[in-house]
């Protein structure tokens, strides 16, 4: 399971992702649907910290992937030098803790007992974000097979450098999802010599060779050529059909009203809507999903 | 006169021995600023790239951009003038001082090189090997630097080219016979007091510097060749 806690983003002064919060639950299929630039993609990219959230958590199985943000832990804050002065002022523990956290007046120094509570909140939670990735597979909008590998190569470099398969069961397991892809007379071509559709049905099983828990996708279909798309959305239907978990960041409404158990819908770097596909499809509630709707249907 | 000039200049051993020392101390005056080059140059490409992803390079890279600033900025004879007469004035040690100078001078420009072809490797590359848990290092390793070093290998070949022919300015700060300063341009001036006739000279030192180009043009080749035959793409 992963868990979104209000999470921001900014590259520089351009704030991307405004405040979201989201589970994803296991065996779940979500949809991320929005206008082009609303932050699916970053949102996608913080769950594997491949973007790095500005603020808030990412939790995934119970551990802390990002860093920790203190204000999402009152019983924490309750420990630092700002909150101590503001209750020997007066205050409530209520308004102080909602006036520290909504003005975000923790500084630098909040003494002693503050910082040990934060690190052992940090340590006692952290995961090694490389042994995190092995579990969660990602699939790109390009691809990005490794170009100077060939299929087979793609599909069993890491799991034997990293030491989680013997060469030869990581090459069974390579030709038994090759074979389920109708691909194993590929196996020892360089990812040039495919096809756009065949590079992305590549990738798919490059992230399944590693056994992931869940399969994170940024519009896979969007590069390909439009004969192509259909492979590629029937092999993440078969995926799914398996009970895999999986977010996908899409344009393709009907699959996503097809497949998804839940979409989100993000606009201006925030979840406007969320719900069931046919909550979302059929009575969309928010002004700006309408009108996204109407535009892409 | 021309052609009868050149003969004199090639039978007689005083003189073709001078060509000939001169040949051999621009060879090792090359190697050895190209071996200072590589190794420097390598270094500072990898503190410069790993700073994008490590703080703790940052400082060290801020120092390395200032290097190849400077190196790259100003012409490599005024380095050469006061690396030999200010920095390293010990005597005896001209020879040496010269040689670190077109070492430091080519890591300057082998650093942009290395870095130019790393980030010349799609940045997809690297963000597929992290997100299937590779290390930032193994992803290097293994995935971007087998990709740059197609790009890497003809840009460091020219800069080898280049550097070669810039170990000639080592006479401005004076050549003597029997050191490793007296290279095959000072080997030329020097011939030229006993045969005056610069293109005579000029020409016989000129087919040696072309003779070793050329061996390193078709290394290069080679060397491209090799690496395109591995790559099937
Ligand atoms: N690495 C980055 N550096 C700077 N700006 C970025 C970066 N990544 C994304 N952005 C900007 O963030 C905004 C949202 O991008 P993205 O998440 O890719 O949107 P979407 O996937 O919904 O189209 C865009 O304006 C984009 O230009
Ligand atoms: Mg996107």
């Amino acid at each position: 399971m992963i868990s979104v806690k209000n999470i921001y983003k900014s590259f520089g002064k351009l704030s991307v992702l405004n405040g979201i919060s989201c589970d994803i639950k296991d065996g779940e299929r979500v949809a991320i649907i929005g206008p082009s630039g609303s932050g699916k993609s970053t949102l996608l990219r913080c769950l594997n910290l491949l973007e790095v959230p500005t603020r808030g958590e990412i939790w995934v199985n119970g551990s802390l992937l990002s860093g920790l943000d203190p204000y999402l832990h009152p019983e924490l804050i309750r420990l630092s030098a700002t909150y101590k002065k503001r209750i020997a002022a007066g205050g409530s523990d209520k308004t102080v803790i909602s006036e520290i956290t909504d003005g975000r007046l923790l500084g630098r120094f909040e003494g002693g007992e503050y910082r040990r509570e934060y690190r052992r909140l940090a340590e006692q939670n952290a995961i090694d974000i490389n042994l995190a990735r092995r579990k969660m597979g990602m699939v790109f909008q390009h691809f990005n097979l490794f170009n100077n590998k060939t299929v087979i190569e793609n599909l069993t470099l890491v799991p034997v450098q990293l030491g989680l398969k013997t060469r030869a069961e990581a090459e069974a397991r390579a030709l038994e999802l090759l074979r389920r892809i109708g691909l194993e007379d590929k196996r020892d071509e360089y990812p040039s010599k495919l096809s756009g559709g065949q590079k992305q049905r590549v990738a798919i099983i490059r992230a399944l060779a590693m056994d992931p828990d869940v399969l994170l996708f940024d519009e896979p279909t969007s590069a390909l050529d439009p004969e192509m798309v259909g492979e590629v959305l029937d092999l993440m239907k078969s995926l799914a059909g398996d009970g895999m978990t999986m977010v996908i960041v899409t344009h393709e409404m009907g699959f996503a009203r097809e497949v998804a158990d839940r979409i989100i819908f993000v606009d201006g770097g925030k979840i406007a809507e969320e719900g069931r596909p046919d909550e979302v499809f059929g009575s969309p509630k928010n002004a700006r999903l309408r009108e996204f709707l109407s535009k892409v249907l | 006169m021309l052609f009868e000039d050149i003969k004199k200049i090639l039978t007689t051993p005083e003189l073709i021995g001078y060509v000939f020392e001169g040949f051999l101390n621009t060879l090792v005056l090359t190697v050895v600023a190209a071996a200072i080059g590589l190794v420097l140059g390598f270094v500072v490409a990898i503190v410069k790239i790993s700073a994008e992803n490590n703080k703790y390079m940052k400082i060290p890279a801020i120092i390395c951009n200032l290097y190849t600033t400077v190196f790259r900025g100003t012409p490599v004879a005024l380095q050469l003038f006061i690396m030999v007469f200010a920095v390293f004035a010990i005597p005896g040690f001209k020879p040496y001082a010269a040689i670190i100078t077109f070492g430091i001078n080519s890591g300057a420009y082998v650093s942009e090189n290395i870095r130019a072809g790393i980030s010349s490797v799609d940045v997809g590359q690297m963000e597929a090997a992290r997100a299937l848990g590779f290390t930032w290092n193994r992803a290097m390793i293994n995935i971007i630097m087998p990709q740059a070093i197609k790009n890497i290998i003809p840009a460091i070949g020219n800069e080898m080219i280049a550097l070669l022919k810039e170990t000639s300015i080592i006479s401005m700060v004076g050549a003597t016979v029997g050191t490793l300063t007296f290279d095959l341009n000072a080997a030329s001036n020097t011939v030229f007091t006993k045969v005056p006739n610069f293109l005579a000279s000029g020409l016989i030192v000129g087919c040696f510097y072309l003779a070793i180009v050329y061996i390193m043009v078709f290394a290069i080749k080679l060397i491209e060749k090799r690496l395109r035959a591995s790559d099937k793409r």
